[in-house]
């Protein structure tokens, strides 16, 4: 008979889970997964890693055809979806395997099916009813099914799913979620984006470069309304240099569906107008998954379709944790991973820290790229800093010009006072890579003076980093 | 690789302490969260434990040693791993304290103790230029981050409770004289020298820097103690027997600290603490009970008084000043408080002034209670009073406040129901 006690369940194998399992049993701690449906979670199956494939090839497309501009010839140049598509399912693939032999490794054990709280410490797991999202990758071998199961200490990293706005309903046909616009059989010929936050607006890059007339409606009056104002309008400005079309301060009042398109209706401040797409993807946000698992029935503390967490992911209920999107936002694969760690050192009795949710770094992996970490100018303006800050353009960066990228921006803001680096914000050619230079920076709390201080190799996109700091001070070189 | 035990900071104002014991030896096994070596610090001795399970190598701080705050102290080795490779960076990191010494043949030379230099602290370059700007000493600060290490939230605590520190507090002008000049007016052979240990010289410092800094203030107040003698004999006679002992057995001054404890709730004006910047109120009346231990005194704390009962207060103070004689409190058993007693009515004490506490803003001093003649509704009756004197910080504490926190407290003293409810 399997045994059915375990030190720590872990409900949920998205990126929090799996890693937080990982940790958990280099711990010491003897360690199950439940899991109903794919290992990965969404990040490895329908979110962040499928979708840089399918960018990958819309990027090496884009420089296919602007191959003339690097002195190179190519002619008839095409692409085959259903290739696009089957290339980014294999990087999944690939992913969900690894993910399945570092489980096994560690002597993980994955429980598959539906996991449900039936009092403190007992989790029951039944056969999974929701229908999969194909094509699904292979579920691991080796697995225990349904059963009763406890633990001393159970953590929901339930993940969350696509936010459904009365009106834009996903049917799967023709009004897209992530999940659809992730694996199209064909190309639409136009295409309606609703919502510009990092998901909205890495689709309408891959689309437009893949060809389609792309046109993204965004309540606010910024693209990636969470980004440093400046580098919001920069990034709108190139994406429409490639053709994307914007409707800020928009909303869409309603989706009107034919036989093979949709006529939207689109309010901008008072005024209406319509436009016909072939199709939609409404991408306007996720919510936590917090519901069938019991939680009301254990007087678990939710609020905005989240679990209350404190800063090592303890609920209100004793033995019972949650950590990732079900936890709160910033809804991001890291942010999950690193709560995980935080939560199960806690629980070892380790010196864990709350992670500090001001130094969580945002990639968007559009074209141009759009990454930041901490505070915009203006946050940072309106929490009472006096600010100093530092500008350096691509153009000025004999890399970029090399790459033939000499479109972006990096924007530094220190505190004038102490020197503090309050945020660093992004846009252009590999910036998503560059911003962990400043993340680490943050976190060690080096003032301006280290970083003028550290040499960056040259000839390096990174040495923007290094001039926009001395900009902020007056000190830039190139410029 | 191997794990470094480090000289963990237990107390906020504490820059070194010193090794006083290693209980496991060198080369032994420990298991992680073992105690494996005992240290003493200004006001407490602790033991600390190991951060990982090994052998144990390596120990460069040996006994009787001081060492700063963050430096290591030895190493914990896997299996396998080879003690001799590992050899601690850059200078030794320890500091030889005055030797221990015997009683007499000591010379004036050797009094003076080498401070430790505050250079090699741990701290962020951040936190290294906001304790510049806000002129606070970094071996000051409790570091919160890895390894001890001081982060910018450190600073912003330690500038927000404003622990004024030496370098900002200009010494007194008027230097005392020398412990030469001192040992000159005597008579060699007619005295014997007791060095002063860690925690002589932390009551010697903090009182200076107190009767110096903190402008004092007194009001006295005589208080009738007959109906709280009648009440406690009633409570003490109806406690409860269990394996033939009562459950508690109250003195007065469990009662006293019970009545202060409800008098700065009812004046939570007085129940402060005096910043730069601003007045800190506090929530709680945190009593902190003035308890004399072999060589000196500590001030243990009892939280939250003024919501305990009687008989919680009694068995907790009990507790406390077991384990002060005993030098096992934790930091946090005497750091912090809102107010203070001393109490030396068991001496027979008629009346004194005590010297406020920093962070405290006030502190009552508390005489013993005596058979005097008192007029009462015209003739003079025999009644048992006691006289008590409050200290206070006139920058925070003005002397109406002080009388009126002090009336409070007698209201309870003398009608002591009043502390039942």
């Amino acid at each position: 008979m399997a045994d059915n006690t375990f030190d720590i369940i872990i409900i949920g194998a998205g990126p929090g889970g799996y890693v937080t399992a990982i940790r958990a049993a280099q711990l010491g701690f003897k360690v199950a997964l439940v899991e109903r449906e794919h290992l990965g979670g969404i990040c490895l199956n329908w979110g962040c890693i499928p979708t840089k494939a399918l960018l990958r090839s819309a990027e090496i497309y884009t420089y296919m055809n602007h191959a003339a501009d690097y002195g190179l010839a190519a002619d008839n140049i095409k692409f085959d979806p259903a290739k696009v598509v089957a290339r980014s399912r294999a990087v999944s693939a690939r992913l969900t395997m690894g993910v399945n032999g570092l489980l096994k490794k560690n002597k993980v054990q994955i429980i598959w099916g539906e996991a449900k709280l039936s009092k403190p410490g007992e989790v029951i797991v039944s056969e999974t009813e929701k229908p999969a999202m194909l094509p699904q990758n292979l579920p691991p071998k080796g697995t225990l099914g349904a059963g009763t199961y406890t633990a001393k200490h159970i953590i929901l990293a339930t993940g969350a799913r696509p936010r459904v706005l009365p009106g834009l309903e996903h049917d799967g046909k023709l009004v897209w979620s992530y999940f659809e616009a992730m694996v199209p059989q064909e190309m639409p010929k136009s295409l309606l984006v609703i919502g510009s936050g990092a998901i909205g607006i890495e689709f309408a890059s891959f689309y437009n470069a893949m060809g389609v007339d792309v046109t993204v409606v965004e309540i606010m009056d910024q693209i990636m309304p969470v980004e440093d104002v400046e580098i919001s309008k920069f990034a709108q400005k190139q994406l429409e240099k490639h053709g994307l079309k914007f409707k800020l301060s928009s909303k869409v009042a309603a989706l009107k569906k034919g036989a093979n398109n949709v006529v939207a209706t689109i309010e901008t401040a008072g005024k209406t107008e319509t436009i016909t797409v072939d199709r939609v993807i409404a991408a306007t946000g996720v919510v936590g998954n917090i519901e069938g698992l019991g939680l009301e029935e254990l007087g678990v503390k939710t609020e905005k379709g989240c679990v209350v967490t404190d800063g090592y992911g303890r609920t209100n209920v004793s033995g019972l944790y949650a950590i990732g999107d079900v936890a709160g936002p910033p809804m991001l694969a890291h942010k999950a991973e690193h709560e995980g760690v935080i939560c199960v050192e806690k629980i070892k009795g380790l010196d864990a820290h709350p992670m500090k949710k001001d130094q969580i770094p945002g990639c968007t992996y559009c074209h141009p790229q759009v990454a930041s970490v901490g505070l915009t100018e203006a946050k940072a303006i309106a929490a009472g800093f006096e600010v100093k800050v530092g500008k350096f353009p691509f153009l000025a960066n004999g890399k970029a010009i090399a790459l033939g990228e000499d479109q972006g921006l990096i924007k530094t803001i220190f505190d004038a006072k102490t020197g503090r680096l309050l945020g660093a914000h992004m846009v252009g050619a590999e910036v998503t890579e560059l911003i962990q230079g400043y993340v680490i920076a943050m976190g060690l709390e080096t003032t301006e003076q280290e970083l003028m201080h550290t040499v960056f190799p040259h000839p390096t996109l990174s040495e923007m980093m290094h001039e926009s700091v001395l900009d902020a001070y007056g000190r830039v070189i190139h410029m | 690789m191997p794990t470094e035990i480090i000289l963990p900071k237990v107390d906020m104002d504490m820059a070194s302490g010193r090794i006083s014991r290693w209980l496991v030896a060198e080369g032994a096994m420990v298991k992680k969260g073992d105690p494996v070596f005992e240290m003493e610090t200004d006001k407490a001795a602790m033991e600390v434990e190991a951060p990982a399970s090994g052998i144990l190598g390596n120990v460069v701080a040996k006994e009787g040693m001081d060492v700063r705050v963050g430096e290591p102290v030895a190493w914990i080795f896997a299996e396998g791993e080879n003690p001799s490779v590992i050899v601690p960076q850059g200078a030794p990191a320890v500091t030889v304290a005055a030797l221990p010494v015997a009683t007499s043949n000591i010379s004036a030379a050797s009094l003076t103790v080498t401070a430790a230099s505050s250079g090699s602290v741990r701290a962020t370059p951040l936190a290294r230029r906001m304790a510049r700007d806000a002129g606070l000493e970094l071996a000051s600060i409790a570091g919160r981050g890895p390894y001890g290490r001081i982060v910018s939230a450190d600073i912003e605590k330690a500038a927000a409770l404003r622990i004024v520190p030496a370098a900002i507090v200009p010494a007194p002008k008027a230097a005392p004289p020398s412990d030469a000049g001192v040992l000159k007016l005597f008579e060699p052979g007619y005295y014997s020298v007791v060095p002063h240990d860690t925690m002589r010289r932390t009551i010697a410092r903090r009182l200076v820097e107190a009767k110096s800094t903190v402008p004092h203030f007194y009001v006295s107040a005589d208080c009738r103690l007959d109906s709280l003698l009648k009440l406690r004999a009633e409570l003490n006679e109806a406690a409860p027997i269990m394996s033939g002992a009562p459950v508690y057995k109250l003195s007065i001054n469990d009662m006293v600290i019970k009545a202060w404890a409800l008098a700065l709730r009812q004046v939570p004006a007085a129940n402060v603490s005096w910043t730069e910047n601003a007045m800190l109120v506090h929530v709680h009346a945190d009593i902190g009970v003035a308890v004399s231990v072999p060589g000196g005194l500590i001030t243990p704390i009892i939280r939250a008084a003024e919501s305990k009962s009687l008989s919680a207060i009694s068995n907790e103070i009990k507790d406390l000043a077991a384990r002060a004689k005993a030098r096992k409190l934790k930091p946090d058993e005497y750091n912090g408080g809102s107010s203070a007693i001393s109490n030396l009515g068991m001496f027979g004490v008629k009346e004194f002034a005590a010297i406020i506490n920093p962070p405290h803003a006030t502190i009552l001093a508390v005489g013993g209670g005596e058979l005097r003649p008192v007029v009462s509704n015209g003739t003079i009756v025999p009644a048992t009073v006691m006289t008590v004197t409050l200290s206070t910080d006139h920058r925070a504490v003005d002397g109406a406040l002080g009388a009126e926190v002090l009336g409070a407290f007698r209201a309870y003293i003398e009608k002591p129901l009043g502390m039942l409810i």
